[in-house]
């Protein structure tokens, strides 16, 4: 498959056409059913048995834990189940991971890691605590779903356990923050966490809940009874409100990229750089009610949705984009009134979950591997949360002046979004982020937010690279792409993500800063998926050899 | 303290393990056969604990003299760890080790793998106990009262040989598997049993019959490939317990015999002569031989799905580790490591089942159940020989292995007896045909009255042959109440 993997992927999707999951809804409970297709795989000739899963299972789960935030704010448990009999579920699938590309499950970890993400986020500021019911074995990625959840219950039958044998099976790591988890979320002691990973069968009952693997054990026959129970209590909460259905994004294939009503993506240079301009709102809503009614078409919302497709429709469709240029168009003043829009809504569940999902797909950005560099010319509408863009490119670059044809001088503007509502994932935002531990910068910085600064005051300010005249500005931009292309893509990923992610480490920075730096080297070596390695002989009967030097 | 329960229990329990002078083993003993206890008195037959029952103990592993027959309290049963005598210079027969000498202890690299198959053959033993425990009650004759229990005491003693195993190879991990093969229980929904046919319900003497014939089997098919192992001690317990297990299939396949044997005398008494005539062999108190097939069919589905998928990793792991070899592996020319070998698989393809060459390792489980296949075959032939010694040309058949399965392949199809594919809809409107049902059960229930006296038999089964350790025919092998 090397690469009938590396065909098309579409992220979108809706639970009329999942394969894979059901959303299971009963007032403030909704379970979410793992129950994989077999032959629904992305993959040809992989069988996607025990509940193992690939990309195409988790684009369903991603795009379920979405719909639940807009379209179920009722919902304040959510309970991930098996669908199967016996077993939870059995991690990535083996064969898909044997015979896909490095590229491929590279960006699938990713994904995966990044949707894991939303469900801790969900369950941390959207009020929708995830729990797992784990019954049969969760192992691998199974049990790092599990993890991500809030609360795991293990049916106590003297069989279902959970385990992470990547170690002793596979010669890889577990993929999606297992290792981190256990030991930073769930606080096993490093010891036991240490016989954990190399048990090839796991830990059930007693023990499983003694080194905190799981946060309950429970007989079968009262598994309802205790998710019953984690619906009371958390049903405590507001009243019920009603969501706001997401509509199918709009997307449009054009000669050289893809057309969204708020998002254009223009490739060049063969595939290897990209322009991605984000239009701002045309107008701006009245009141928080008139955003709500609004609905799925909000701009806010919209162009959020439509941005993240088009990231992930980069990451995995194109191979070879090395470098992305943001450019943002629109009205600046709109954009900021938008803004305070979203903050007088700070109350409302609906605005609550714009910001957050602003906030997921600016991280997205961040851990995308493409050079990003920020364009501020006239007519861009990097205010606000679109200013965000360019605190997240590598480099930025505004023109200094006018340009031919165009009237207005390039503005960059900042407001309360930039001030706290789109933390990264190390906890900072990306201006405090941006200015180390400099109080000076920092203040100066929030404190010129509300209006637009010309290309003079955004340098003396720190928030733009290069203030750039016209006569430059073709030149310096060709020059910069040009450059990108000529470096080795390997070493611009790692030195990018070692510059894009200072200050202090979290769960998150540790889970991709690790999947980078240990995984993804494991997954190269010879041992893992050499011809003799332990991943390429998994299931074949044949023994794996290693080569036994210690790096 | 420790002397004296030493000595007490190296007496009172038969092996030749040296158990006196093995503290590990007897100290988890020890704590263990409480449990065990409890679990008999729970779990095992219900009633009878107090009657005396004509047993086999086995005490000794020679060949010509390993059983002592005689009455015995079944809770005082003298459960023995008995593992076939060693083969001096024994060694591994097959995978990546071949010709290496035969491990006396348990290879690190190995073990999760090994402890993976003594635990799944170890919750077997118990769980048919439990599947069984009812029986007493409607026993057709003290002669089959007498074997079951037999059956059940030797489910019991496989049950120390694992735990044996668990306790002498793998330290805590061991002893806290022994306990669990207590904790889980057939057919509960908390801890059920592992392997899905453990947890099916045995109600009446005829499915009794066809589970010692098809689902013991099973148990005679893993035995041997486990015999096989180059784990020398998981060898040895095996090769001792097969000795034992010939026992129930012999109970099985005689079982059934003497159920269509009845079916058919009672048939020539009465001048019916149309086996397919249900209501008239009902009529006659014998269960006829449709309601028999539609046993076989349930049950040998049932027993099939017990050795897993088809193509199995695990099963690959297994072999080429050393572990678990195939049936009568040493018996069989070719060299043994399979690492280039192909094995004909039925699969389906593009809506056909048809046999496609596969590589042989992860093919290992489909090979056994073809061994098995073959063997349940041989004991149907000899059930048609007795039919056609009526002058019948009724013909009870295997169905295809595609037929009702839950496990591998054939899990998401309908296939018929003979192996063609249905819809839904097409094995909607014929799986009563095929499978037990309502009707069989109330007619088959209807049957199970118990026959207590000495040499009577209730009327839907024909007396044995002979009886068992040489015994006349109205020998009292149970002492209900002595």
């Amino acid at each position: 498959m090397g690469d009938s993997a590396d065909r098309r992927v579409d992220f979108r999707t809706e639970p009329a056409r999942y394969q894979h999951w059901r959303i299971e809804l009963d007032g403030p409970l909704a379970k979410l059913v793992l129950d994989v297709n077999e032959q629904g795989s992305l993959f040809n000739g992989c069988t996607l048995k025990l509940n193992s899963y690939d990309l195409g299972v988790d684009i369903e789960l991603a795009d379920a834990i979405q719909r639940l935030r807009f379209e179920h704010p009722e919902v304040c448990v959510v309970a991930i189940v098996s669908g199967k009999d016996r077993v939870f579920c059995a991690g990535a699938n083996i064969r898909m991971l044997a015979t896909a590309s490095h590229r491929h499950k590279v960006n699938f970890c990713k994904f995966t890691n990044e949707t894991r993400n939303s469900i801790e986020d969900a369950t941390a500021h959207s009020g929708q605590r995830y729990v797992s019911l784990i019954e049969g074995t969760a192992a691998g990625g199974g049990y790092e779903l599990a993890l991500a959840t809030d609360w795991i219950i293990l049916a106590d039958d003297g069989s279902s356990a959970v385990a992470l044998p990547e170690v002793p099976f596979l010669a890889v790591l577990p993929g999606t923050g297992g290792l981190t988890r256990v030991v930073d979320k769930r606080r096993v002691r490093r010891d036991l966490a240490d016989v954990f990973c190399t048990l090839e069968e796991g830990v059930k009952g007693e023990r499983a809940l003694k080194w905190k693997l799981v946060d309950e054990l429970a007989p079968r026959s009262q598994l309802t009874q205790r998710l019953a129970r984690l619906v009371t209590a958390a049903a405590d909460g507001p009243s019920v409100q009603k969501g706001v259905p997401l509509p199918p994004i709009q997307r449009r294939e054009t000669a050289d990229g893809l057309e969204y009503p708020a998002v254009r993506v223009e490739l060049a240079d063969s595939g290897r750089s990209a322009t991605l301009t984000v239009r701002g709102p045309e107008s701006c809503p009245a009141c928080p009610a008139e955003l709500a009614a609004e609905g799925g078409e909000a701009w806010a919302l919209r162009a959020a949705r439509e941005l993240d497709d088009a990231l992930l429709h980069l990451r995995f469709n194109q191979p070879e984009l090395a470098v992305i240029l943001l450019k943002t168009a629109g009205d600046p003043v709109v954009a900021l009134a938008y803004d305070s829009l979203l903050a007088d809504g700070g109350g409302d569940w609906f605005v609550r979950e714009v910001q957050l999902l602003w906030a997921r797909v600016l991280k997205r950005l961040d851990l995308t591997a493409c050079s990003l560099a920020g364009v501020i010319e006239p007519g861009s509408c990097f205010a606000g949360t679109l200013a965000e863009l360019a605190l997240a490119a590598d480099r930025s670059y505004m023109l200094d002046g006018e340009l031919p044809g165009v009237e207005g001088e390039a503005t960059l503007a900042l407001s309360a979004a930039n001030l706290g509502w789109y933390p990264a994932t190390n906890g900072l935002t990306r201006l405090r982020a941006r200015f180390g531990g400099d109080e000076g910068a920092i203040s100066a910085a929030e404190g010129a937010s509300g209006r637009p600064l010309d290309a003079a005051e955004a340098e003396r300010l720190g928030l733009i690279t290069f203030a750039v005249s016209d006569i430059d500005w073709q030149d310096d931009l060709r020059l910069f792409v040009e450059e990108r292309l000529s470096f080795s893509p390997d070493a611009l990923t790692g030195m990018e993500a070692n510059l894009r992610f200072a200050g202090p480490e979290t769960m998150e920075t540790k889970v991709f800063g690790r999947l980078t730096a240990w995984q993804n080297w494991i997954f190269q070596r010879p041992n893992a998926v050499g011809p003799e390695g332990a991943l390429q002989r998994y299931g074949t009967g044949q023994k794996h050899v290693y080569d036994v030097t210690r790096v | 303290m420790a002397t004296d329960w030493a000595v007490d229990y190296n007496t009172k329990i038969p092996n030749n393990i040296d158990l006196a002078g093995d503290n590990r083993v007897l100290r988890a003993l020890e704590s263990w056969l409480p449990g065990y206890l409890n679990w008999w008195h729970d779990m095992g037959p219900s009633g009878f604990q107090e009657s005396l029952v004509y047993l086999r103990t086995a005490v000794t592993v020679d060949p010509k003299g390993w059983a002592k027959f005689d009455y015995v309290r079944m809770p005082e049963y003298r459960w023995g760890i008995l593992l076939a005598p060693p083969e001096p210079g024994r060694t591994i027969p097959f995978g990546d080790h071949k010709g290496e000498p035969a491990w006396q202890e348990v290879p690190g690299e190995y073990r999760a793998m090994l402890r993976r198959l003594v635990v799944i053959q170890g919750d077997t033993e118990p769980a048919s106990v439990e599947q069984q425990r009812h029986l007493g009650s409607t026993a057709p004759s003290l002669y089959d009262l007498r074997n079951l229990f037999q059956v059940n005491v030797e489910e019991g003693r496989h049950l120390w040989a694992m735990v044996y195993l668990l306790f002498k190879y793998f330290g805590r991990d061991g002893r806290e598997e022994g306990d669990e093969l207590l904790r889980r229980r057939s057919g509960s929904e908390d801890a059920p049993r592992m392997l899905g046919a453990f947890n099916e319900a045995t109600p009446d003497w005829l499915s009794f019959f066809m589970f010692t014939f098809f689902t013991d089997r099973d148990g005679k098919m893993q035995l041997e490939s486990l015999g096989q192992s180059g784990f020398d001690p998981l060898s040895r317990t095996c090769r001792f317990m097969l000795t034992e297990e010939a026992h129930h299939m012999f109970v099985g396949t005689s079982g059934v015999a003497r159920v269509i044997e009845a079916t058919l005398s009672a048939m020539r008494r009465a001048g019916v002569a149309d086996p397919t005539d249900i209501e008239a062999v009902r009529a006659l108190g014998v269960i006829d031989l449709a309601a028999i097939q539609r046993k076989i069919n349930l049950h040998f589905s049932l027993s099939l799905d017990l050795f897993g998928a088809e193509m199995s990793s695990n099963a690959a792991n297994f072999f080429r580790s050393g572990l678990k070899g195939r049936y009568q592996e040493t018996k069989i020319a070719d060299d043994h490591r399979l690492l280039d070998a192909t094995y004909p698989v039925l699969r389906v393809v593009d809506g056909a089942i048809a046999p496609v060459n596969e590589p042989a390792l992860p093919a290992l489980n489909m090979r056994l159940r073809d061994d098995y296949v073959e063997d349940c075959a041989r004991g149907i032939e000899r059930w048609n020989k007795l039919i056609a010694s009526y002058g019948h040309e009724y013909r009870l058949l295997l169905p295809h292995v595609a037929f009702h399965r839950k496990v591998g392949e054939f899990r998401g199809v309908q296939a018929s007896p003979a192996g063609a594919l249905l819809t839904a809809e097409e094995w909607g409107r014929q799986a009563d045909e095929w499978l037990p049902g309502e009707q069989d059960r109330l007619f088959i229930e209807s049957l199970m009255k118990p026959e207590s006296r000495p040499g009577e038999f209730a009327p839907w089964i024909a007396p044995p042959k002979t009886g068992i350790d040489n015994r006349p025919g109205d020998f009292e092998y149970v002492l209900i109440s002595p």
